[in-house]
């Protein structure tokens, strides 16, 4: 299997973020798709298999890039598979209605010496405003493969781009920039001697705009050779005195008008349409606070809450569990297994089966694959974007900027993949920060499910629940902004047009991110179940609920809460999911109820986000985070409780 | 019409001294200069002023030389303080000799750059270029930053001032370059703008760096 996949002909899609490149590498796969990090990187990759005319292919789908020079960590990883996996195609997807725009990232694909194909997907909303493009034209100038198409739309196009694949030849097109630059180019490629995948003249280009990586990757291959290329380079840089990036860029938009002269056709009549006026309103402070509200009550409270924390989780866990599985597993094993060791581990109170098993597919999987749905409709439908802005204001303030709004929002779905992503993130400031909210202040579906059933039977409660949250986030990452060393974050951001989220794809999202979801969790449930099992036999659970004890007091919370305290930390909910059975014995007041909810939610990430933390910002910072997070659960915990009695809400 | 630098700083001090504070004439002593000057003979060559003893006097004939003195004496000090960064002592020092070198439509040039500016750094009056009276009249406020736009108001960029290379990098890519046509449609919460079909949020510290020519 391995063998064979390197032997199989590779086609890349590359382009900008929001060009409808996951919906075409979708179409082209079908929905058998591995996403896995790129070698030695963070960046999830997706591949797939796609047969043309009797060939199998592989594709490989790579994180959105605006130019051959990255930025962003997803940025290197792009221009690192183009520069190792030498492919057979590479497809460059564009948005027709930016075609002029990003036309001059074909450019620098072409002038790499890649072999390009370009597809001008979105066509069909480009007719809608009025553009007309003649693709003939443009691919008689390019002197490439062009295809137009609108994927998206019933798969407009697809065929033609398939053919196109098959009857690839690899032609190279050439093109020149204006004199003078032309003679650096050369001067410099022609002291080039190595062997390299992309063409030196765009080498040069990127070493002429000071890439630090390509510079390096030409080191290693000139040997002592080097020196006079870099020599060339700097003199080249000194002699034109003037910021070789824009000069490029503005020589490529210049070229790139002369391409597209007689291609594009544009009819004034673009129209005001219903989704420009809505994308407005989700930018107007005014409308566009109560719409967050909306997109959360629906959204996050009936869809994730009601229908996924209590229709399925119910029918899952109260009919299949319950009554069926449960009592037969059960049956099963106190007949077949004598021993009380073994009889515990697999179906006693932390049993694998009773506890692993049930909390997993029963409980959390509706959860999260609902709350996964959710997320997959607003990213789709290029809402974040509108949000990002939005909130950067109030983002500035806890020393993020709007784009963090991204992991926050997964962050109530899963803490430990919102940790994940907050890698996008530019600065190790943010990164930082972002990473501490998480831990402290959002609380993940699952606990979130379980909490809001838990306090919607005591009015106010959740008021108190709610305010306390926001007020700590505040808090913390206001606090955080002043102590934490680094740059001011800049907030920049493309927004995508409002678009209808497609079926197909919000599926395949869904099911790829519940994959990965449970591949990673649900051998921590296991690992959890055997503990707690182990602690249970052994005593040492029973010391440490008791030596758990005496903070309980001081909170003003009965000894028995400990013991959701300790669950808390294998799983988040584990922990609500306690204090609901404390509850339901009658055990807590008000409150103390939502002392212990709010404490809870602050209270330290489970077992798996601690572990991705560790792993995404190393041991000193996830340990702080770590005191740090428990710490302030306990102190809020404590004065939430003294300012509830002395107050008498909720009394 | 070019004089020497030594003459120019003449001229600068006694437009300072009658045009300013209102005198009649400027002592030697207050022109930093002795009887024998060169640039003393210069001027009085060219029949811009007239030496009375001790006592120098500007000509109707040389006003206009010295009004334009005095005015690329101040836009090179802008040029100091807002484009170079270069401040204080230092920034005034440079300011003095790098004024003698705006000739030739530098002066204009600059001028247009800095947007017209009316005052010195210190606060004292440019007196107004052609260049200035006829933005004037077309009503033109020549470049602005992104910021200075209304919702709705139209431009063309006319440079992206860099002070991150990166982010000024990551506009170039997704598009944003001198030249391109940009629409404002927001300013709040953050700036929002159309370049071509495609819509841009940006915050107000990158805004500021994005300058427009309104059109």
């Amino acid at each position: 299997m391995q063998n064979q996949l390197k032997t199989e002909k590779k086609i890349i899609l590359v382009g900008n973020p929001n060009v409808g490149k996951s919906v075409v590498f979708n179409s082209m796969t079908g929905s058998y798709t591995t996403v896995s990090n790129y070698p030695g990187t963070s960046v999830e990759v997706s591949r797939g298999q796609c047969q043309i005319a009797g060939e199998s292919y592989q594709v490989l789908d790579t994180p959105g890039m605006y130019s051959m020079l990255p930025i962003t960590e997803e940025e290197r990883v792009a221009r690192r598979i183009l520069l190792e996996e030498s492919p057979h195609v590479v497809l460059h997807v564009i948005d027709a209605r930016n075609l002029e725009r990003m036309l001059p990232m074909t450019l620098q694909l072409i002038e790499a010496g890649l072999p390009v194909i370009l597809l001008i997907n979105i066509m069909d909303e480009a007719e809608r405003i009025g553009m007309q493009i003649d693709i003939q034209l443009l691919q008689e100038k390019l002197q490439i493969p062009v295809v137009g198409g609108a994927i998206g739309r019933a798969k407009r196009g697809l065929w033609e781009l398939r053919d196109a694949i098959r009857d690839f030849t690899g032609n190279r097109a050439t093109f020149v920039y204006a004199t003078d630059l032309e003679k650096d180019i050369q001067e410099i490629s022609n002291l080039m001697q190595g062997d390299y995948i992309l063409d030196k003249r765009s080498l040069t280009l990127m070493l002429l705009q000071r890439d630090e990586e390509i510079a390096q990757r030409v080191k290693d291959r000139e040997g002592e050779h080097y020196e006079s290329v870099e020599n060339a380079v700097n003199d080249t840089i000194f002699a034109r005195r003037v910021d070789l990036h824009l000069r490029i860029s503005l020589e490529r938009k210049r070229i790139c008008k002369g391409l597209l002269d007689g291609v594009i056709t544009q009819q004034e009549n673009e129209q005001f349409s219903f989704a420009d006026r809505f994308s407005n309103w989700t930018m107007n402070p005014w409308t566009g606070i109560p719409l967050l509200l909306i997109v959360l009550y629906l959204g996050l409270y009936q869809f994730v809450g009601g229908f996924g924390a209590g229709t399925i989780v119910d029918f899952l866990e109260g009919s299949i569990f319950e009554e069926y599985l449960n009592p037969w597993v059960i049956g099963l094993c106190n007949q077949y297994i004598p021993w009380y060791w073994l009889n515990e581990l697999l179906v006693g109170e932390y049993g694998l089966f009773t506890l692993g098993v049930r909390y997993a597919v029963a409980i959390i999987l509706p959860i999260v694959g609902t709350f996964f749905i959710a997320f997959a409709v607003i990213e789709d439908s290029g809402y974040f974007p509108r949000l990002a802005m939005l909130v950067d204001r109030v983002f500035k303030k806890i020393g993020l900027n709007g784009r963090a709004v991204i992991p926050m929002v997964l962050g109530f779905g899963c803490d430990t993949m919102a940790t994940v992503v907050t890698r996008t993130l530019e600065s190790t400031r943010e990164r930082i920060i972002a990473t501490l909210l998480l831990a402290l202040a959002i609380p993940c579906s699952a606990q979130m499910g379980v909490i809001l059933g838990l306090l919607s039977g005591v009015p106010g409660a959740l008021m108190v629940w709610t305010v306390s949250m926001i007020g700590v986030f505040l808090l913390v990452g206001f606090l955080s902004a002043q102590v934490v060393p680094g740059e001011r974050p800049m907030f920049y951001m493309e927004i995508p047009p409002m678009r209808l989220p497609q079926l197909q794809n919000v599926m395949i999202k869904t099911l790829t991110r519940m994959q990965w979801y449970f591949m990673e969790i649900f051998p921590l449930f296991m690992i959890a179940s055997v503990l707690l099992w182990a602690g249970k036999l052994t005593g040492a659970l029973q010391w440490l609920v008791e030596a758990f004890n005496p903070v309980m007091r001081v909170l003003g919370l009965p000894n028995e809460a400990s013991a959701a305290f300790i669950f808390g930390f294998f799983r988040r909910d584990f922990g609500a999911a306690g204090l609901y059975d404390l509850q339901t014995q009658g055990l807590l007041d008000p409150v103390q109820l939502t002392v212990a909810a709010v404490t809870l939610t602050l209270f330290v990430p489970c077992v798996a986000q601690f572990l991705v933390m560790q792993k995404e910002r190393g041991w000193r910072t996830s340990l702080v985070i770590f005191f740090l997070v428990t710490g302030m659960a306990f102190t809020v915990g404590w004065s939430l409780n003294k300012f509830l009695l002395m107050t008498g809400i909720l009394a | 019409m070019n004089v020497s630098a030594k003459a120019e700083e003449i001229l600068e001090s006694l437009w300072i001294a009658t045009e300013e504070q209102g005198e009649d004439a400027a002592s030697f002593e207050r022109l930093r200069i002795v009887p024998d000057d060169e640039g003393l003979a210069e001027l009085v060559g060219l029949a811009f002023i007239e030496v009375n003893g001790e006592w120098v006097k500007l000509r109707k004939e040389g006003r206009d030389e010295a009004r334009m003195t005095v005015r690329r004496h101040r836009l090179a000090e802008r040029l100091m303080m807002d484009i170079l960064d270069i401040k204080g002592i230092t920034g005034d020092e440079r300011a003095c000799e790098f004024e003698h070198l705006l000739h030739h439509g530098v002066d204009t040039k600059i001028c247009t750059l800095l947007n017209h500016p009316t005052t010195c750094p210190h606060g004292k009056p440019i007196p107004p270029g052609d260049c200035c009276d006829q933005a004037r009249q077309e009503g033109e406020v020549g470049v602005v930053a992104l910021t200075e736009l209304k919702p709705g108001e139209k431009g063309e960029i006319a440079y992206l001032a860099a002070t991150d290379v990166s982010k000024m990098q990551k506009l170039m890519s997704m598009g944003v370059l001198p030249g391109c046509d940009i629409l404002l449609t927001r300013t709040y919460p953050s700036y929002i703008f159309k370049v071509g079909h495609s819509e841009f949020a940006v915050d107000g510290e990158l805004a500021r760096e994005i300058f427009v020519r309104k059109v």
